[in-house]
């Protein structure tokens, strides 16, 4: 399951739990009108560090927060990749 | 200059000259010169006077005008914050002792069974002949959360809620502000907020809880913001929603959480010309201090720098002594606020590091929502009652976006009544149940089945950084 696979999976299944309506997830999307609110997005960063083992946020550098829903995707993308490329 | 022991709001407000502020909500605007000649109470002031009052509306800006008509007039005033649960109206009205309140439409009439007198109010005002006369030194009470999920009943003054206000306003230059702040008023650090506004001469827009952040912002910059305060996680989402930079304050303001280095460092650059102060205060301890210089958490010279506020650390919690402090809870079965010699022990567990204090959560497993206090015992309550549970442990877990969640892990039993449930079909009725009894900020993230919990000898669960 690819990184943004993983990511709209847990946004429809908190948006399903906490009752609220996700609006189409297109990368545009800004994450406040997506119709979450932030303990919704605490639970998906919660989830989403316990499926992919890692938490963007949390990280030695500040990082920029997301705005839009592509926003989002590609802090987790860039967070994923120097884990994926080292030497096995 | 401080407030003088016997002062009251609205007499501290006109010392000089009748007010020059505003305040704002979402629809409505109030200047408070007008309140020398109109009431929002409709001509009934005074029976209001020498009563215990709540004031529960869900309207803001109805509550921030009574309570500069109350203070001085009723002999207590309760401030119930829009989402106290109408099943805990009973013990706040009994505890404090209430005969009277003021509600608005939002606020189901049922809520105030057991009060003689009802005012109901609008956020307008009436024109009206008022005197406005001091006859009573008001105590203020707020509500926290408690163990039980039963609020806690916090005792002020204004003198007490205004002791570091006043003590920083000499310092500082009389040019008007235009406070705002994404906290409710009726909380600790939005009540705050409110009182700087009100005696410094100064506006103050309110939010509301209906209102976009983005539309938030937009009517902050329009209304011309220089100070703004908020949570942490107020301003974790302001930078989310790509609108932070609409306003341009002078002064930026975080607490009721840890203020972590990313949101200082975020909000820096966001706002480069404003000074950035996290600030430590709760209900009960009241103003403990502000720190500017970027960084988070405080430097240990605070512990021995002269100043209104006594600062110390025992057993690895902040405790605090001034005349910040609550005075004691209201009700049957409370405990003092206040430890030996005086200081109140916040709770708030703090590790020295290089000469620097850092804030590392709360003492008694205590999560901090967003702001939110949770007690792990009403969450782990509302899960052991699920027949497959023996025991459950809630505790926290760091969240970037509101500083923590709640988690969960239970312990099932091996034998129920009925077929044992699957694992995730009994998570989610645990859940479930959770969201049927509690506010959300409550309701567990995930859970998670273990085999056992560790118990400490006395036969009590053995909770993380307690």
């Amino acid at each position: 399951m690819s990184v943004r696979s993983t990511i709209i999976s847990q946004f429809e299944a908190v948006a399903g739990e906490q009752h609220r309506r996700l609006a189409p997830l297109s990368d545009d999307l800004k994450l406040l009108q997506s119709g979450l609110d932030s303990l919704s997005f605490a639970i998906i960063v919660a989830r989403l560090e316990d499926k992919l083992g890692f938490d963007p946020f949390n990280a030695e550098e500040a990082v920029e927060f997301p705005v839009t829903f592509g926003d989002f995707v590609r802090l987790y993308e860039s967070s994923a990749r120097p884990q994926e490329s080292p030497t096995r | 200059m401080g407030l003088k022991p016997s002062e009251w709001l609205w007499g501290a407000m006109v010392t000089e000259a009748l007010p020059a502020g505003s305040f704002h909500s979402a629809g409505t605007s109030v200047r408070l010169a007008e309140l020398a000649g109109a009431s929002i109470l409709g001509g009934r002031l005074e029976e209001l006077r020498g009563r215990t009052v709540l004031i529960a509306t869900q309207d803001q800006l109805a509550a921030a005008v009574a309570l500069i008509e109350l203070d001085g007039v009723a002999q207590r005033i309760v401030l119930c914050p829009p989402d106290l649960a109408p099943v805990h109206f009973p013990h706040v009205i009994k505890s404090a002792e209430a005969i009277a309140w003021v509600r608005d439409a939002g606020v189901p009439e049922e809520n105030g069974t057991g009060l003689d007198i009802s005012v109901t109010v609008q956020p307008r005002l009436y024109v009206q002949q008022v005197t406005r006369q001091q006859s009573h030194e008001t105590e203020w009470v707020l509500l926290t959360s408690g163990t039980t999920g039963a609020p806690k009943l916090v005792l002020h003054t204004l003198r007490t809620l205004t002791s570091i206000i006043v003590h920083q306003q000499a310092s500082q230059s009389a040019t008007p502000r235009i406070w705002s702040t994404f906290y409710d008023i009726r909380r600790y650090g939005g009540l705050q907020i409110f009182l700087r506004a009100a005696l410094r001469g100064g506006s103050l827009v309110l939010s509301d809880p209906k209102e976009s952040m983005t539309d938030f912002l937009a009517r902050a910059a329009e209304t011309g913001v220089t100070h703004i305060s908020g949570t942490p996680s107020h301003w974790r989402r302001a930078l989310m929603s790509g609108a932070a930079a609409t306003i341009a304050p002078a002064y930026v303001r975080l607490s009721g959480e840890i203020a972590d280095q990313a949101i200082l460092d975020n909000l820096e650059a966001t706002y480069p010309r404003a000074s950035i102060a996290h600030a430590f205060a709760s209900t009960e301890a009241g103003v403990g201090f502000e720190v500017g210089d970027g960084l988070a958490g405080f430097p240990a010279t605070l512990l021995s720098a002269p100043g209104p506020v006594e600062v110390r650390i025992v057993d690895g919690t902040l405790r605090l002594r001034s005349e910040a402090n609550a005075l004691r809870y209201l009700g049957e079965q409370v405990v003092p606020i206040r430890g030996p010699e005086g200081f109140v022990d916040t709770g708030d567990r703090v590790e020295l590091r290089d000469g620097r204090y850092y804030f590392i959560g709360r003492a008694g497993g205590v999560i901090n929502v967003g702001g939110l206090k949770v007690h792990p015992e009403e969450v782990e309550a509302v899960i052991n009652a699920n027949p497959w549970v023996r025991m459950s442990l809630v505790k926290a877990r760091r969240s970037p976006i509101t500083g923590a969640v709640v988690t969960a892990e239970v312990v099932l039993v091996d034998e129920a009544p009925g077929e044992r449930p699957k694992p995730e079909v009994l998570i989610q009725g645990i859940i479930e149940a959770c969201r049927q009894a509690l506010p959300p900020h409550k309701v567990p993230a995930m859970v998670r089945i273990v085999p056992g919990l560790e118990v400490s000898p006395a036969g009590k669960l053995v909770r993380p950084n307690a």
